[in-house]
């Protein structure tokens, strides 16, 4: 349904250019959920700004790639019709709802907007809309809270109103950008809780990104680890947990403790995350990987089948502890 | 009901139960809270009058022994942040008393708590802003040596470079600026910061909240060397439960300025009594898809009160599903119900009643 080629996005920055995303592929499939996992600055938000053109140009330039959406390249496409598709056929929460709500508007006003852009409805009918999708979210009094503003409302609160206001126009996909990074957890377990429930629901496909492994371990079909600006491996949730191939996925499944498990020792990744000033050479995980060998410094590994629906990014063969031979 | 009762009557678990139960005879106490308040007033209008106040921290009653790690959870805003400062006297008590090795904080002033110092630290979340970004790694490690007079000059440089290499980095570091450094490097500069006057205990204030996941357990391995080294007793603020699990000895729970539930990691994690406890457990995600596929989910509804109008009764009232009419009106005792195992709630029972 939503199919990215070799996307790669930089910014020109007065101190240099930065790559932020270095050729990306991936698919969406209808009615799935897309878990999308990796540390701070490694490219997941910018991977999805620049699927909507969000990002500000300039500094930023998508150099390369194209993003097919039933059947249309929304890299190509029109303004106008991307305007459309924007919070119609995809709609996206952001982790920062103050951000993404407008301040002087209540509530009601904004969900209204968004159904008489995408939609032929009448005030009346927006009303009515409004109200069932506040509903649908879980906000108590309903009634009145479509005449509240954002600032009157608590942050869990806000997060359903950005959610609302993603479903509005019944959309194909919503890319949800760290929707619960800034929440509590039990108010976290809340959204995850609505989020589960509208899916089955609705069947809308949902890419959800988080650095936080947890999260997405109970909510995903499948997840994508990105690292420098790359995907690193895909797989569906339970091989991705159970039988991890990248190097980088298993030292980060190692490092982090566990809720249900008495403290074991923690693993490190030793070293920093790389810089993304410099275009990158070989593997970038490389400088902290226990398995590198010369080839991971000279050349780029691609993604490459590793099981059935499992793709990774390395030269090292985990499995077999030898170098992959094609890739 | 003390621990050995406990163990005589649950035979299948004696073995698990002399392990957990915190043998509170042999151990020493380094820090002791008891009824501890503080309340920040509410100033309103031309003339500043006080209308209320935050209930940041109403009435919270532990001990952290020598050596251990206490680790303190709860979500934004329940007072663990202020309950460090307040041991620390960076806050003053509003009530109650905070001792440390049977010295009563709240009552030491000027030059008597200054000497006190440097055996307590603190640690904060933002290495970023907790360091001067005008002074090199030397001076922002040598500060507190110098402010304290610890040493000469030469003495100083080779104590810096000596704690440089505790926490990892090396002497080449000495002479930059924070701003070189990625996060958890920074926070290494931090701990030896803390660690410079050879501290007994240390508050650690979130200091891996900031961090990217790869980098919080380099850092939490560090503190976790350091006590083994320096026989540190931490108090281990965190909102991140699994991490707490997997550093602290004890736990203390606080919801709305109050701790509801206090216990080892494994009672609290495998065993939890307080409603509180037992939704915030189950709120955190596993990074487990099997795990979480056949978890049991219990969801708290509504959002936590305001702390300067908490409500009365029982702290977690509002949103607890077990709440009665005494949770609404009578406020539960904070008490043992066996082993050291502390909980605030009328509907716990006491352990093998
Ligand atoms: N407007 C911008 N100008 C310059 N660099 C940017 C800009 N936006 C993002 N970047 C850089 O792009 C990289 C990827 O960022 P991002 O996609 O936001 O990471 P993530 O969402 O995974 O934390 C980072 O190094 C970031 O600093
Ligand atoms: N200096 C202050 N003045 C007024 N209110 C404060 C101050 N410091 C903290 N508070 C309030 O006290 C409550 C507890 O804060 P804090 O101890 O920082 O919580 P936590 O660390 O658990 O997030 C919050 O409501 C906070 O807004
Ligand atoms: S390609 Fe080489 S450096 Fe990169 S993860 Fe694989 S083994 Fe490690
Ligand atoms: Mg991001
Ligand atoms: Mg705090």
């Amino acid at each position: 349904m939503l199919e990215v080629s070799n996307l790669a996005t930089e910014f020109h920055t007065p101190d240099g250019v930065v790559h932020a995303v270095n050729g990306i592929d991936f698919e969406l499939r209808q009615g799935e959920f897309l878990g999308v996992v990796g540390e701070s600055g490694s490219g997941k938000s910018v991977t999805m700004m620049s699927l909507l053109r969000l990002i500000p140009m300039p500094p930023g330039k998508i150099v390369s790639g194209s993003a097919m959406f039933d059947g249309d390249d929304l890299l190509e496409m029109e303004t106008s019709d991307l305007r459309k598709v924007r919070g119609g056929k995809i709609g996206f929460i952001f982790q920062d709802p103050m951000t993404s709500l407008n301040p002087v508007l209540t509530v009601g006003k904004q969900i209204g907007e968004s159904l008489k852009l995408h939609t032929d409805a009448t005030t009346r009918d927006a009303k009515r809309r409004s109200l069932e999708l506040l509903e649908l979210v879980g906000i108590p009094d309903a009634e009145q809270r479509l005449k509240s503003y954002p600032h009157e409302l608590s942050g869990g609160m806000r997060q359903r109103v950005m959610i609302a206001i993603a479903l509005a126009c019944s959309p194909k996909v919503i890319i949800a950008d760290e929707p619960t990074t800034a929440l509590d957890v039990t108010i976290q377990a809340q959204i995850i809780e609505i989020v589960r429930d509208l899916r089955t629901k609705l069947g809308t496909a949902v890419i959800w990104i988080t650095h936080d492994l947890g999260v997405v371990a109970g909510l995903a079909d499948r997840v994508i680890v990105m690292y420098g600006g790359r995907i690193v491996e895909e797989a569906r949730v339970a091989d991705l947990y159970a039988t991890p191939q990248h190097p980088y996925t298993r030292g980060l499944l190692r490092s982090i403790p566990r809720l249900d498990q008495k403290g074991s020792d923690l693993q490190t990744i030793e070293g920093q995350p790389p810089s993304l000033r410099k275009a990158p050479v070989g593997c970038s995980f490389a400088p902290r990987c226990e398995f590198a060998f010369d080839r991971c410094l000279t050349d780029t590994p691609q993604l490459t089948t590793v099981g059935f629906e499992h793709r990774s990014a390395c030269w090292w063969d985990l499995d077999n502890e030898r170098p992959r031979d094609e890739l | 009901m003390n621990s050995e009762q406990t163990a005589e009557t649950t035979v299948d678990t004696a073995a698990d139960t002399t392990v957990d139960t915190v043998n509170q005879g042999d151990r020493e106490v380094l820090v002791s809270v008891s009824g501890l308040k503080k309340h920040f007033p509410i100033m309103k209008g031309v003339f500043r009058r006080q209308v209320g106040a935050v209930r940041a921290v109403d009435g919270i009653s532990f001990d952290i022994y020598k050596g251990e790690t206490l680790g303190l959870v709860g979500e934004s805003g329940s007072g663990k942040s202020t309950t460090g400062k307040v041991i620390l006297q960076l806050e003053q008590a509003t009530e109650g008393s905070a001792t440390f090795d049977g010295i009563e904080l709240t009552e030491t002033k000027g030059e008597e708590l200054r000497k006190l110092r440097p055996r307590m630290q603190m640690i904060f979340q933002d290495p970023h802003s907790s360091l001067n970004p005008r002074m090199t790694v030397a001076s922002i490690i040598a500060e507190p040596l110098r402010e304290h007079g610890k040493g000469n000059a030469e003495s100083q440089r080779k104590r810096i470079d000596e704690l440089l290499g505790q926490v990892g980095l090396s002497p080449m570091h000495a002479n930059r600026y924070p701003h070189e450094f990625s996060g958890g490097q920074r926070q290494r500069i931090g701990i030896a910061r803390a660690i410079a006057l050879n501290p007994d205990f240390v508050v650690c204030d979130e200091p891996i909240a900031a961090l990217d996941v790869s980098i919080q357990a380099q850092v939490v391995n560090l503190l976790e060397e350091l006590q083994d080294d320096l026989g540190l007793t931490y108090l281990f603020i965190s909102h991140d439960l699994s991490m707490v699990r997997h550093i602290a000895d004890r736990v203390a729970v606080m919801y709305l300025g109050r701790i509801v539930e206090l216990a080892t990691v494994d009672n609290l994690y495998d065993d939890p009594q307080h409603p509180y406890t037992q939704a915030l457990n189950s709120a955190v995600p596993v990074p487990d898809p099997v795990v979480e596929a056949s978890r049991r989910r219990q969801i708290l509804e509504g959002d936590i009160p305001s702390p300067s109008n908490p409500p009365p009764g029982c702290v977690f009232n509002t949103r607890c599903p077990l709440a009665e009419d005494r949770c609404r009106t009578e406020v539960p005792e904070w008490r043992d119900i066996g082993g050291g195992h502390y909980v605030a709630c009328h509907l716990v029972d006491d352990k093998s009643a």
